[in-house]
């Protein structure tokens, strides 16, 4: 079948969010290692140095809480394009 | 599947109350051996009742879930809820290494060692976003199926079917071999006979229902495991953080940590035992120079030591000492070069601690770049391979929903991060409890967990009064990393039950994933091999047999080679994800992110991105013999590092030299990106 304009354009914003979503992840990870020592020796966080609580726990929350923002967003995007599988009860 | 008379709602409200009842039956075993313990039941029989009962009750979850219809053996019958899946996502995804090893690493590698929690949760972001909505709107059964539909023909499902077996095959030779271990320990079998009890569970569990009666055994284990890890921290974060969620608090303890570890590294004691130990080493690589030399001389050192004693009426202790140096002298040169490889080795113990929260500590610049460099390298391979391993994407086939599945990932995680975000407390609260009871305790007095441990198992503890001075310094303590959960417990002063708990956990970690890589190995046997390519037209009852048969197969193949114990466990589990991450990955996510990507592409592509990979394992690591100089000084456990990009760079290049993909696979491509196609009239998903 022929894919109307609107479904190229959630196919878009389902990128633009990936893209986002994916840059966030990018700069908790590899950023944040990149730059481990500086943050360590720089400031604390509940008593850590700042690059252990992130790789211990902070880069970890923020991965949970991502997914959970993109389901919703792609919960969202669905309804208002049309393209959800209806309510599974 | 709104139209059928299956309620989800129903369906979840039933199965919350099944695993409700569960967990308050479980926590009332756990009080009746708690109560039995303290009316004199022995350890042994505890360890036998966890043992026992905890795999009866998988077997019978398995007993009841039996099946022989296709979707439920594959699927689940598309119908676990997504907070279930979750569950069983975490239970399937952590395995005796995160159980047991994760605490042990990050206890004796300190900071480096967070690039594996990094690198096993931050994966599933990568799976969130890139493939498993994707993967459940294609609906099919495993991964090769995925990639023959989208890339077409037998070629690219094979290698699908190799790279899949390789890399589920090496990760569940560590877990068979973990289960023997734990199940050794909890009950003093042998071995051997540890790995087949356990195997016995997981082949009643996968055989009689595969990914349906898997999928609740792992909901099952989930909670057990979790229970078994979180117990010993709470009580151990009470005593030393005052509050009982020490994941919060342990940054103090962290700091505290670290004046202890000045302290120690200052302490003229242990300067002094460190200096022994650095002057064996030296002593042992000067004879190394001049072998033969050294070993005459020596000989003739002992030799002439026991007659001065003799001629000088030494005490008696004394002559019988220096007889045994007589007796215990190598016999040739070859057997003292082997003695003095070992001397030389205590290098490694003449170093002051390594400050616990400093990243990539090194000597200089350089030495930090290179450690900074394979930090990084091991968590991309752990993320990437996250992303790529089949047994965890499969889980989501089994959702009733695109969203669900989404849905899924978020639950996955957060059940994995429980766990992952105390394993690190866990370390720090261990090595404090240890630097200030065990330390500086007299080698008469020390505290009762350590004097256990060291006379059980001297590989996990060893301690031996190097300066004669009968007190503990922290350079006489040698550590083996599964120490650190296994005797929590006891550190926090636990009764036995909460240890047997604990490798209650540990075996339910590696059965639940165990029994995940073998469905996923038989059932690329069964359902790619042999139903889509050999033999179209077999019978739905004749696929199922077939997928059982090849599952105890696959079993009794895994456990024979576990039997020979090959190499180093985390080397091995690396080399998985690894290898994976290099194959897969690309692969599949440019199938569903770039309509161009075709056949050749991703046929090069899985063969190039594996090839280096093995390649690069192959040379560099010692274990084969090669030993190549590293590229960039990155180890063979990052092989994944190289092997992805070429992988992504091929299938790239190959595929804009090659016709673009047909109208039909291009269909397929739109057909997945949508949840919901109003009039796409293509049906991808198997019953």
């Amino acid at each position: 079948m022929e894919l109307t304009a609107k479904h190229e354009e959630y196919w878009h914003r389902n990128l633009k969010i990936t893209s986002i979503l994916l840059l966030v992840w990018f700069i908790v990870t590899f950023v944040e290692i990149w730059f481990a020592r500086d943050l360590n020796s720089s400031m604390t966080f509940l008593g850590f140095p700042l690059a252990f609580y992130m790789s211990a726990q902070g880069s970890l929350i923020i991965y949970v809480v991502l997914i959970g923002v993109y389901a919703l967003l792609m919960r969202k995007l669905d309804l208002e394009y049309n393209v959800d599988e209806g309510d599974l009860e | 599947m709104t139209t059928d008379t299956f309620s989800h709602s129903a369906f979840f409200q039933q199965l919350k109350k099944y695993y409700t009842f569960y967990t308050g039956g479980f926590l009332l075993f756990l009080f009746a051996l708690a109560i039995a313990e303290q009316m004199g039941m022995s350890r042994a029989w505890i360890g036998y009742w966890f043992l026992f009962a905890t795999i009866a009750l998988y077997a019978g979850i398995g007993w009841m879930s039996r099946t022989m219809d296709v979707a439920e053996y594959y699927v689940a019958g598309r119908r676990v809820p997504a907070f279930f899946n979750g569950m069983a996502t975490g239970a399937d995804w952590m395995s005796a290494a995160s159980f047991i090893g994760m605490a042990g690493t990050l206890f004796l590698s300190g900071f480096d060692g967070l690039a594996w929690v990094m690198g096993w949760t931050g994966g599933f972001c990568l799976v969130a976003l890139f493939l498993a909505p994707y993967l459940r709107k294609f609906g099919q059964f495993t991964i090769p199926d995925f990639l023959a539909e989208r890339y077409g023909g037998n070629i690219v499902r094979s290698i699908g079917v190799i790279a899949a077996i390789t890399c589920s095959f090496v990760y569940v030779v560590a877990q068979i071999y973990g289960v023997g271990l734990i199940v050794s320990r909890m009950t003093g079998l042998e071995f051997g006979v540890g790995v087949f009890v356990g195997l016995g569970g997981i082949l009643v569990c996968a055989m009689l229902g595969g990914m349906r009666a898997v999928t609740w055994t792992q909901v099952a284990q989930y909670i057990v495991l979790i229970i078994a890890y979180l117990t010993p921290v709470v009580w151990l974060g009470i005593k030393h953080t005052g509050i009982p969620i020490p994941q919060i608090a342990y940054g103090y303890t962290l700091q505290k940590l670290g004046e202890v570890e000045k302290k120690i590294t200052n302490d003229p004691k242990e300067q002094e035992v460190r200096k022994i130990f650095a002057d064996r080493a030296a002593a042992g690589k000067a004879a190394l120079a001049t072998p033969d030399q050294s070993y005459t001389d020596g000989k003739a050192r002992v030799a002439q030591n026991l007659t001065d004693l003799k001629a000088a009426n030494a005490p008696a202790d004394q002559v019988a000492a220096a007889e045994k140096a007589v007796a215990a002298y190598p016999a040739n040169v070859d057997a003292a070069k082997v003695q003095w490889k070992k001397e030389t080795a205590l290098a490694a113990r003449a170093a002051p601690p390594k400050p616990h929260g400093e990243a990539f500590p090194g000597k200089d610049d350089a030495a930090r770049d290179t450690a900074r460099l394979n930090f990084i390298g091991i968590v991309f391979c752990m993320m990437f391979g996250t992303a790529a391993l089949p047994h965890i994407l499969m889980r989501y086939y089994t959702t009733p929903s695109v969203q669900q599945a989404r849905v899924s990932v978020f639950w996955s995680l957060f059940f994995i991060f429980l766990l992952y975000f105390t394993a690190p407390c866990l370390a720090v609260l261990a090595k404090y409890d240890m630097f200030t009871n065990l330390v500086g305790s007299s080698f008469a007095t020390l505290p009762a967990w350590a004097a256990a441990w060291a006379k059980v198992d001297p590989s996990l503890l060893n301690i031996t009064d190097i300066n004669h001075d009968g007190i503990v310094q922290w350079a006489e303590v040698v550590i083996g990393g599964d120490l650190i959960v296994l005797a929590t417990p006891e550190i926090a002063g636990l009764p036995y039950v909460v240890s047997g708990l604990v490798a209650a956990g540990g075996l339910a970690a590696a059965l639940s994933t165990a029994d995940g890589l073998l469905l996923t190995i038989a059932n690329a046997l069964a359902h790619d091999l042999y139903y889509k390519m050999i033999d179209p037209t077999a019978t739905t009852a004749r696929r199922v047999t077939i997928s059982k048969v090849l599952l105890v197969c696959a079993a009794i193949t895994a456990a024979y080679v576990t039997s020979l114990k090959p190499g180093d466990i985390l080397f091995l589990v690396g080399a998985a994800f690894s290898l994976g991450a290099s194959s897969f990955f690309p692969a599949l996510v440019m199938g569903v992110f770039w309509k161009r990507a075709n056949k050749w592409g991703a046929i090069c592509g899985m063969v190039v991105g594996l090839g280096l990979c093995a390649y690069y394992m192959y040379t560099r690591y010692p274990f084969f013999g090669v030993n190549m100089p590293l590229w960039f000084g990155l180890s063979p456990v990052s092989a994944g590092m190289f092997g992805l990009p070429a992988s992504m760079l091929t299938i790239f290049i190959v595929s804009l030299l090659t016709p673009e993909p047909s109208r039909q696979v291009q269909e397929l491509v739109e057909h997945v990106r949508y949840p919901n196609l109003v009039g796409d009239t293509m049906n991808t998903q198997a019953a």
